[in-house]
């Protein structure tokens, strides 16, 4: 199959960007979007020009690294999958598939496609951990973990932070990957003693970032690869309301 | 003060603005609406009504003004939030395909046209400075004759048709709002989802019915 893509090439972030036209040919359907990248790259460099720089690394959907708007949808077509997981199969001889960068301005593009997006690093680093006394190993089982958290904490840590939800937002908000992160701990027993002041610190540090707030559209939730769902946007706004009630208007310790 | 201010600043603090006004608005509207429908009971039921709101002039401005300020809340805010979230993303997208629904799209735009005919409204049938006349209707005890207001008031079709198209796009507004507000306020997830998005239309329709039944009612010459 052939396929024709416009594809955003900017050289850097101080510089302007614009879209540039492609031709991928005798592709195999079976190929994945990646491995197509890696085809149109490869003449593109025996042709003595720049390749286009995409992020990758794992290519089994689990790392989040692949972070492409294709065809105006995070990751592309297919539901529940990431940018590397996407086959050329699901598209058609002859399309025209507009490839772009994850537009937020938490998310400055760096090169062509790749963006950085360090601002999810600075919301893990407000309150995605527990702290923990370091020591002699504690035994197994010793705190006991109800199925149902287990289970939930387990749906919302399957977040890779690859940025969807934020791609895929009118807003550009992040409150999708910040949910789930919050989520994971809050959930469980050894989160507890943190949960009011992690709520408070994420919300804040990811305003800082330049993320916009949550309409309530869902567009993430169809867009993330590992199926997060907006409860945890609820739970989010929740336990927000709890912790500020409890911290900053009772003066409770966070 | 400081801690609140902070707390309602921030991105989930204003949700929680919009989504505890919101339930405020839905409770007005909801009363607003049974209040109407009392002209199907006839004119000393609608009338009987609008005197008993306005025994007191304390309680009735000390309301009007506490309507005032939800009303300014929540679309200060909205109006807030939308400039944030437009300068969230500086450079669109070539090509966007949404997974988000229309009404959840067009919340401020709807919203906002929704304030000038509420604003029309007022000036209608509160202030009666579009049509002056409404002040000298007074029923036999010599109360304001709101029964003749509302009859003489949708007499005009494009009034009628004003009011209803501002109905509609109320309700509009509702379909995705009140479901919007649960989620905001954490009080939605899977299992009520299903519910609370279908009470949301419900009640949007139920709304656009019970609203637009009284000029629909006027025009095709049901009451008189």
């Amino acid at each position: 199959m052939n396929v024709k893509l416009k594809v955003w090439r900017q050289a850097s972030g101080q510089q302007s960007g614009g879209f540039e036209e492609y031709e991928a040919k005798e592709l195999n359907p079976n190929m994945s979007f990646l491995e197509m990248l890696d085809e149109v790259n490869e003449e593109l460099i025996q042709a003595g020009k720049e390749p286009i720089t995409f992020e990758h690394d794992c290519r089994e959907g689990i790392c989040g690294s692949c972070s492409l708007m294709i065809g105006g949808e995070p990751h592309g077509p297919e539901y529940r999958v990431a940018s590397c997981q996407t086959y050329m199969r699901s598209f058609k001889d002859g399309d025209v598939i507009t490839i772009e960068p994850f537009r937020s301005k938490a998310f400055p593009v760096l090169k062509d496609l790749v963006v950085d997006r360090s601002a999810f690093d600075r919301i893990i680093q407000a309150g995605g951990f527990i702290s923990v006394s370091t020591g002699s190993a504690p035994d197994a089982n010793s705190i006991p973990v109800p199925k149902v958290s287990a289970d939930l904490s387990m749906d919302a840590a399957a977040c890779i932070g690859c940025g969807a939800c934020v791609a895929s937002c009118k807003n550009g908000a992040a409150m999708l990957f910040a949910s789930a992160k919050a989520a994971h701990l809050n959930l469980l027993p050894q989160g507890q003693a943190e949960k009011d002041r992690r709520v408070l610190a994420i919300v804040e540090t990811m305003d800082a970032q330049g993320f916009g707030s949550c309409s309530n559209t869902y567009a993430c939730e169809s867009a993330c690869p590992k199926g997060i769902t907006v409860d945890f946007i609820a739970k989010l706004n929740r336990d927000y309301a709890l912790a500020s009630v409890r911290t900053k208007l009772l003066g409770a310790a966070a | 003060m400081k801690a609140l201010l902070q707390v309602v600043t921030s991105s989930v603090g204003k949700k929680i603005l919009m989504g505890v006004s919101g339930v405020l608005l839905v409770a007005f509207i909801t009363v607003h609406m049974l209040g109407n429908l009392q002209i199907f009971l006839g004119e000393h039921a609608l009338n009987g009504y609008a005197h008993f709101l306005k025994i007191s002039p304390e309680l009735l401005w000390g309301f009007r003004l506490a309507m005032l300020g939800i009303v300014a809340v929540h679309v200060l805010v909205a109006l807030a939030l939308t400039l944030e979230n437009r300068g969230a993303r500086p450079v669109a997208y070539a090509r966007e395909k949404s997974a988000a629904s229309y009404a959840s799209r067009t919340m401020i735009v709807g919203g906002l046209v929704v304030v000038v005919f509420a604003i029309y409204h007022l000036l209608h049938f509160t202030a009666h400075t579009t049509n002056p006349e409404f002040d000298t209707l007074l029923d036999a005890g010599g109360q304001p004759d709101v029964y003749r207001m509302v009859l003489e008031g949708f007499s005009n079709g494009w009034v009628s048709l004003f009011y209803v198209l501002g109905v509609a796009l109320l309700s509009w507004h509702l379909s995705h709002g009140v479901s919007s507000m649960c989620q905001s306020l954490g009080l939605r997830n899977r299992r009520s989802a299903w519910l609370i998005d279908r009470a949301a239309v419900g009640f949007a329709l139920v709304v656009f019915a019970g609203m637009a039944a009284v000029p629909a009612a006027v025009y095709f010459k049901l009451i008189a």
